[in-house]
């Protein structure tokens, strides 16, 4: 380790960093601005300069950038000197020549970097006395808002948005002091990852409309660790709350998880916790349909006395915790217990699981899902169905530049330097999918099959390894696989053998066992020599990997227990956080709800299910409450509640266990508190013993004290009430957590499970964030959040898991061939709208299109029908929107899985297509051709 | 990039879209065969598209970047960097004002103040019959002649009132 | 005596273009014949770095040198592009048009020699976009050269193979700045680039390149040709070769001549400038372009060579003189050349995006009479905090500072008069 002086004090550093972070990590405060973590040094903004001099001897020194320097053994800098000083200075008052200094109305007011650059450097007297240049803002989509004069020009956000996220609709533009950050029109931002400019703008640029909306400062809110619920990725979030509403989401570092940065279906979509469909009071349907309220306990007594007669039975929820499915299971017993997986996702989830755990491939999370050097996905359009892994993988095609910059001895932070000599060079990324996804233009090769031909080409790229079922991939070659894609199998296969760190990714979309299979051959075979294989399988949903563990393969599913209940075998039917009418056609689910004469749903918000209940109880929503989620890569992560249930929400474990003691079930009378029903829950499945370390437990005390969940400068407690009463309540003590509903308490050094917020004396901005990092940019000092269940290299830890029985459908997909007259529906979900909660947030309502069906040209052409056309599948399963995409494999019809209007399809059916009659097309539709390439079209 | 599959995002007919003419391509597929990719000929393919149409409009702009394969946001970050790509109309012929060091000395503020006054047009303004647009360029590189200025392609130096005079008289110029 | 002056030999009164015809019956195309297939590349590697040519584009660093980083023999397998600059947009500076409209041919048989030595396989001429005569006579020149087999695959038979292009550029001073004018060239908005990597091993397209001046290209075949002893002979002082001089402002003939590099400046001024205009006295001058510290009459016994004008606390630049005269502000003269900077920054560092047009408002102001006393520290201070290489990303913004600050130290009076006196002096009769 190099050892430098700083102010005539040495230090040890480490080797390969730049002076900046070498400080940072210290504890040294060294002002920036273009500097990132994530994205390494450019020399921009010369805000975090430094005085080096060339030896002892040397007094004068010269000036050089800290994120530019490397820190090489006894090197002499100083930080304090006036030279550097006055530098800094002059740099903050430069940067503020145009800046409006309208702190009072800016959205980033006391989370401003630049505020917090400014009081760092001392700069106080304005010399400048011209006037200051103006720009005009440009309408960026409902979801950002942008106000350029408060541009300081560190070209963070064109380089976050460009570089690093691969966005093309936001560039610097014009020169000298005119530049301006923008769009070549107004419009909305198309990156998937568009709102971390929130958050990598040092300044008020780039703000979250909906806080500007709906304002309070960032010492107003009352935040609590929290785990997105959008997706199965898992990234931490720290969701805020004031009045009772939730203002914003912003991200919660995690070195394995998000890092920095979360996608906008996580950022946006937590909305819907303010969506005016919430529950609020627990209901009784009348006779006349109308809901009557009820007061809780009464609620709870009805629940009690229902559950207690005759046969109840159960249907948990991949999107609720692990401990509410476990206490619904604990209640209808594990034979009345359905998971709430749609039947094919049943099985699919449930091989994944099994395929992971088997598995001799390391299952990565995702930082180390950056580190790939050769990606070979199937059938997965990851930036819609687990955004935040798209985004990592956008920085594993980085590696071949890191290569190359090694080779030069180019530090990894040399940002500007990697990519100008890379160019274009990437390390591979192999595509197959139905149709084009939007990681296309970083892929070597993309390949638009149908999934029969995805799953042929994943055997054959095994058997060309050596792996898998050589029989079949010879059998699928000579019909699945057309010639050409043999030659494309053939150069993944040298690829990925090629690689040392190569990555396999496939996922439960395309409704496909084979696919999985397939993958898991691929990877197996490459777990050889001195490769780190990497397999990733992706999973829909927060927890849908904990409730296949928890339920187990035998697990009934929703058929099995419609079938029963058509036989009279169920009298009441319990169903927490699921509306099931997205899991199974509408003449099953209501087949099901029909044949048991009690209802009893509990949920958050109103649904078609909770429409057609007896009873329902309101379940407090995440941020309400507490819960482990289980992720795709198997990690149990805890989230806390930010704020306390509104209304007479409940978190829905309250309810179930408020049941269960109110059925004199006496199993429940040692669980009193939250923490109890996790560690039942682990003493009695021991695939899921580890998510007791998921987070500390209720007793956990920070140097003695609780951790506040308000900072230390929330104001106005009294006068937030003052419409109701002008005295204060006294804050509830949160019994439940090691969190305080209040700024008292500790929060620093504990484990990065309970970081509720960042903040540091000097640094009120999100940048306070490596206070709390053992380094710059590295783990959290309390330690990295969320516990893995399926451990790296997965044979080491088998789960419970036994051969997954085959499903007709899922398997189905092995069968190839086009039919004639008949499509075969291929979901192509959408980061928006595609899962059920985030579509009911207000923000998001704009993004979320009507559902659609897909088809290439010469099938639309087949058909007579184009773009804008309406397009009846099936008998009568749905009449949708016809978009015509150049790359759609012939012979599928993709469908916007989960959007409206697309409840009735089912991933791999074969359907028949032809045009609907009473079609009205929208208005002033055209096929656009903002395609990112030759050949591919967007519509 | 992808659709952010929002019905916002779909864009409507817009009927001021323009394709690039057959001599536009050509010339700029010439320069993309010396190219190691298509977006690295972005500026030649400004220049060429400007020199057929006087200036780059935004549906120009976007023609082009369908043509590179890149989006318009970063051909139009590149286009309003140069300060010879014109993303607004100008007259048939530019007139480039050198307004740097050497002719400052011998006087070209008064030669502006003449153009001012025998066209009507201030810097970056155009004539009302579009004949002639006025810019202040950097140092022609013909200092000893200064002080100088362009009309098109074609250098003018040592200029004083009376070339000034016979460039622009009777232009039928005024705004 | 008759000088021995290489590069304009061809240049013709009336500066009519030489035609390849001509060129070559006047000795061109020697000094190629000479290179390949006769020397190895390291050979005429050896031969510039003997011969002490530097740079003529406004940093003098040592050709030689900068050529010995780019990686040879293989050791960085893949094209590797060899680039003229020719953007020549300093102001005050008038050089490189004339090597460019007058004799095309020098500057193509340069580089062939020069792209040879380096093994490049590329050429490019960047040349700016208003040089439209010398863009076609060159483009013209180019093509008349792959007829005759100079450019293109085996040139003269050998195993050499060099293409060549002219790139037109769209504007924008900074282009000329090495790093950026790759930048340009790649298609982007011309931002400079940080070094190391410097463009040697990591340039255009991420590979090996050299970027070199029209005029220091013009120099490579007669070195080549002629050796590194005689090169090193034409230089009156340490210095090598002969320079372009060139004088504009209010001198009676301002010019631009070739002279052997040393000349002393009262020479270039008096003799081949014919001295002050009838009416003028000099007051200062830059010596090389609108980057450079000025000097005063003190100073014009000085031999105009790298070493000395920087000895002199100024930079021999460009080598093309701008005069400041008795009549002109000193004020406004800075204030033109500080607008001038503030607008060509590329925007990509604060102290120059920000500082400079601060800079030129507070120039602003002192010129209209709107000046404060205080306003003299603001500027002293910009000068601190922009002036050193190191405080920005590249060099334009230090270089913009150093006429400020030598027209602090040289013209003070002249700024505290404006402010004391609430206007420009010089308004009526002057300059303006
Ligand atoms: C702002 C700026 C502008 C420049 N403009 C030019 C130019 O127009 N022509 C030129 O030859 N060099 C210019 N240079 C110098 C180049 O960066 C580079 O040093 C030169 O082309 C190298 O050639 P040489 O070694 O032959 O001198 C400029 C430098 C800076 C910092
Ligand atoms: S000094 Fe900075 S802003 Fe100025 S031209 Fe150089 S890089 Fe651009
Ligand atoms: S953080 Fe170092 S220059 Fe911007």
């Amino acid at each position: 380790m190099p050892t430098i002086t700083i102010d005539g004090v040495h230090y040890e550093v480490e080797q390969g960093k730049n002076l900046l972070e070498s400080c940072l990590s210290l504890g040294l405060d060294l002002p920036y601005f273009c500097w990132h973590p994530a994205m390494g040094s450019i020399g921009a903004c010369r805000q975090c300069a430094v005085v080096q001099y060339q030896n002892a001897e040397d007094t004068r020194g010269r000036i050089v950038m800290g994120c530019m320097t490397p820190v090489s053994d006894g090197a002499i800098f100083s930080l304090a000197g006036d030279k550097a000083q006055q530098f800094r200075e002059a740099i903050v008052e430069s940067l503020m020549l145009n800046h409006p200094h309208d702190c009072p109305v800016c959205a980033e007011g006391g989370e401003c970097h630049l505020q917090d650059m400014t009081v760092m450097v001392g700069h106080r007297d304005r010399h400048y006395r011209g006037r200051k240049n103006t720009h005009r803002n440009q309408y960026l989509g409902p979801l950002i808002n942008h106000e350029m004069n408060r541009c300081i020009t560190c070209y963070r956000c064109t380089r976050y948005y460009r570089d690093y996220a691969g966005g093309t609709d936001l560039a610097a533009m014009a020169a000298h002091d005119h530049i301006y950050f923008g769009r070549h029109q107004e419009g909305v931002l198309q990156s998937e990852f568009a709102g971390n400019l929130v958050e990598v703008c040092p300044t008020g640029v780039f703000t979250d409309k909906s806080l500007v909306h709906d304002y309070t400062r960032k010492w107003d809110l009352q935040s609590a660790p929290s785990v997105c619920t959008g997706c199965a990725v898992g990234c931490n979030t720290m969701p805020g709350e004031r009045y009772g509403r939730l203002k914003r989401v912003h991200n919660r570092f995690n070195a394995e998880v998000n890092g920095y940065f979360l996608c906008d279906r996580g950022r946006f979509g937590a909305g819907f916790v303010n969506s005016d469909k919430a529950l609020e009071y627990p209901g009784l349907r009348q006779a006349d349909g109308r809901y009557r309220a009820l007061d809780h306990h009464e609620a709870l007594l009805r629940m009690a006395q229902q559950c207690a007669q005759g046969r109840v039975a159960g249907i948990g929820s991949p999107r609720a915790s692990v401990e509410a499915n476990y206490l619904l299971r604990q209640l209808v017993g594990a034979d009345n217990f359905a998971p709430g997986f749609s039947d094919t996702e049943q099985v699919l989830v449930s091989l994944a699981l099994q395929l992971q755990a088997d598995s001799a491939a390391l299952v990565p999370d995702i930082a180390t899902i950056e580190s790939a050097d050769a990606v070979l996905i199937l059938g997965e359009d990851v930036t819609n169905t687990a955004p935040r892994i798209a985004l990592a993988l956008r920085q594993s095609v980085r590696n071949k530049a890191y290569e190359l910059a090694a080779e030069l001895k180019l530090e990894t932070w040399q940002d500007a330097a990697i990519r100008n000599l890379a160019q274009h060079q990437r390390s591979p990324l192999f595509i197959a999918a139905v149709a084009d996804t939007p990681l296309d233009d970083v892929a070597t090769q993309c390949l638009y099959l149908a999934p029969a031909s995805i799953a042929a080409l994943g055997q054959a790229v095994a058997a060309g390894l050596g792996g898998g079922d050589s029989k079949a991939a010879t059998d699928n070659a000579a019909g699945a696989l057309p010639r050409a894609i043999q030659a494309e199998a053939a150069a993944i296969t040298a690829a990925l053998a090629g690689a040392k760190r190569p990555l396999v990714i496939a996922g439960t979309t395309c409704g496909s066992a084979a696919i999985l299979r397939a993958a898991a051959e691929v990877a197996s075979a490459l777990c050889s020599g001195a490769r780190q294989t990497m397999l990733c399988l992706c999973v829909p949903e927060a927890n849908s990997l904990g409730q296949a563990i928890l339920a187990g393969p035998d697990a009934p599913n929703l058929t099995t227990l419609q079938q029963r209940a058509s036989a009279g075998e169920i009298d009441t039917l319990v169903v927490l956080e699921n509306d099931l009418y997205r899991r199974g056609n509408e003449a099953q689910i209501d087949a099901l709800l029909a044949a048991c004469s009690q209802v009893i749903v509990l949920d958050g918000l109103d649904n078609a299910t909770t429409s057609a209940a007896n009873l329902v109880l309101p379940a407090a929503n995440f941020a309400e409450s507490e819960g482990t989620l289980v992720s795709l890569e198997g990690r149990a992560q805890r989230y806390f509640p930010v704020f306390q249930p509104q209304a007479e929400r409940r978190a829905a474990w309250v309810w179930l266990l408020a049941c269960l003691k109110e059925m004199e079930r006496s199993e429940v009378y040692p669980l009193h508190h939250f923490d109890d029903i996790t560690r039942a829950c682990a003493a009695d499945i021991p695939a899921l013993a580890g998510i007791t370390a998921a987070a500390p437990d209720l007793h956990y005390l920070n140097l003695g004290v609780k951790i506040p969940r308000q900072p230390a400068r929330y104001s106005g407690r009294t006068a937030m009430r003052a419409n109701i009463s002008v005295h204060e309540p006294k804050q509830r003590e949160d019994e439940e957590t090691p969190l305080a509903f209040t700024m008292e308490g500790l929060n620093r050094d504990q484990p990065g499970a309970l970081l509720p917020w960042v903040w540091a004396p000097g640094w009120n901005s999100n940048q306070s964030v490596h206070k709390f990092q053992t380094e710059a940019g590295g783990p959290l000092k309390g330690g990295t959040a969320g516990a893995r269940l399926l451990h790296p290299g997965g044979s080491r830890n088998r789960t419970n898991t036994r051969p997954v029985a085959g499903d007709a459908a899922a398997e189905n997909s092995g069968v190839s061939g086009a039919q004639p007259g008949l499509w075969q529906l291929v979901p192509r979900p959408r980061i928006f709208g595609s899962d059920e909660l985030s579509a009911m947030s207000p923000a998001l309502a704009e993004l979320v299109s009507p559902g659609f069906i897909e088809l290439c040209p010469a099938d639309a052409a087949g058909l007579g029908i184009d773009t804008g056309d309406g397009v009846e599948v099936g008998d009568q399963l749905a009449t949708l929107e016809l978009r015509v995409n150049d790359s759609m494999a012939a012979g599928c019809a993709g469908y916007g899985a989960g959007l409206a209007g697309t409840g009735n399809l089912r991933a791999l059916a074969r359907v028949s297509l032809r045009r609907a009659e009473t079609w009205q097309r929208r208005p002033g539709l055209i096929a656009s051709d903002r395609g990112a390439g030759p050949g591919s079209s967007h519509v | 990039m992808s659709d952010r599959n929002s019905s916002a995002t779909i864009p409507l007919l817009d009927d001021t879209e323009t394709t690039l003419s057959a001599a536009e391509i050509a010339g700029i597929d010439a320069e993309i065969a010396h190219a190691p990719y298509r977006s690295a000929v972005a500026i030649d393919a400004l220049k060429i598209v400007q020199a057929h149409r006087g200036w780059v409009s935004d549906e120009s702009l976007r023609a082009i970047a369908r043509h590179l394969h890149m989006s318009a946001a970063e051909l139009d970050g590149i286009a309003t960097f140069y300060n010879l790509i014109f993303r607004r109309p100008v007259g048939e012929k530019v007139i480039l004002l050198c307004n740097s060091i050497s002719c400052w000395i011998k006087g070209c503020e008064g030669l502006q103040q003449q153009i001012t006054q025998q066209l009507g047009i201030g810097l970056g303004e155009t004539t009302g019959d579009n004949r002639y647009t006025l810019l202040p360029v950097t140092c022609l590189g013909a200092c000893d002649k200064a002080p100088v200025l362009m009309v098109g392609e074609d250098l003018h130096e040592d200029v004083d009132a009376q070339t000034l005079r016979q460039l622009f008289d009777n232009s039928g110029g005024g705004a | 005596m008759s000088l021995d002056l290489p590069l304009t030999r061809n240049v013709r009164p009336d500066r009519s273009p030489t035609g390849f015809a001509a060129y070559e019956a006047n000795g061109g195309y020697r000094g190629l014949k000479a290179a390949i297939g006769k020397l190895a590349p390291a050979e005429c590697l050896q031969i510039i770095k003997d011969s002490n040519l530097r740079g003529r584009g406004g940093a003098g660093f040592p050709t030689g040198m900068k050529w010995s980083f780019v990686p040879m023999d293989g050791a960085s397998p893949g094209h590797k592009y060899l680039i003229c600059n020719a953007d020549e947009m300093e102001p005050g500076t008038f050089k490189d048009r004339l090597l460019l409209e007058c004799d095309p041919h020098q500057l193509i048989e340069g580089m062939i020699c020069a792209a040879y030595t380096i093994q490049a396989d590329v050429a490019y001429i960047f040349i700016r976009a208003e040089y439209h005569k010398a863009a076609k006579l060159l483009r013209e020149a180019i093509a008349v050269c792959y007829d005759k087999g100079y450019l293109g695959s085996a040139i003269l038979g050998s195993g050499y193979n060099l293409e060549m292009q002219v790139h037109s550029s769209a504007g924008r001073y900074i282009c000329g700045e090495e790093t950026a004018l790759i930048s340009s060239l790649e298609g982007k908005r011309a931002n400079p680039r940080a070094k190391p990597p410097f463009p040697q091993v990591s340039g255009l397209w991420g590979r090996p390149t050299i970027v070199n001046n029209v005029e220091t290209l013009c120099n490579i075949h007669h070195i080549i040709e002629r050796g590194a002893d005689w090169f090193q002979s034409l230089g009156l002082t340490e210095d090598a070769g002969t320079k372009l001089y060139g004088v504009s402002g209010r001198v009676k003939k301002p010019g631009c001549w070739e002279l052997p590099i040393g000349t002393p400046i009262r020479e270039i001024i008096e003799e081949y400038a014919g001295g002050m205009a009838d009416g003028y006295q000099l007051r200062g001058f830059l010596p090389g372009g609108g980057s450079t510290d000025f000097l005063t009459p003190e100073h014009l016994d000085l031999a105009m060579d790298y070493g000395t004008i920087g000895k002199a606390g100024s930079r021999m630049g460009t080598g093309t003189m701008i005069i400041l005269d008795d009549r002109t502000c000193p004020v406004g003269f800075v204030k033109n050349l500080m607008e001038f900077f503030a607008r060509e920054s590329c925007g990509f560092c604060t102290p120059c995006r920000d500082g400079l047009p601060w800079s030129a408002q507070v120039l602003d102001d002192i010129e209209h009479g709107r000046g404060r006393p205080e306003d003299m520290d603001t500027l002293a201070r910009q000068v601190t905090f922009i002036g050193a290489i190191g405080n920005t990303h590249c060099a334009l913004a230090p270089g913009a500072m150093e006429p400020l600050q030598s027209a602090l130290k040289y013209f003070r009076e002249d700024f505290e008069r404006h402010i004391s006196g609430g206007a420009c002096p010089f308004r009526d009769g002057g300059a303006r």
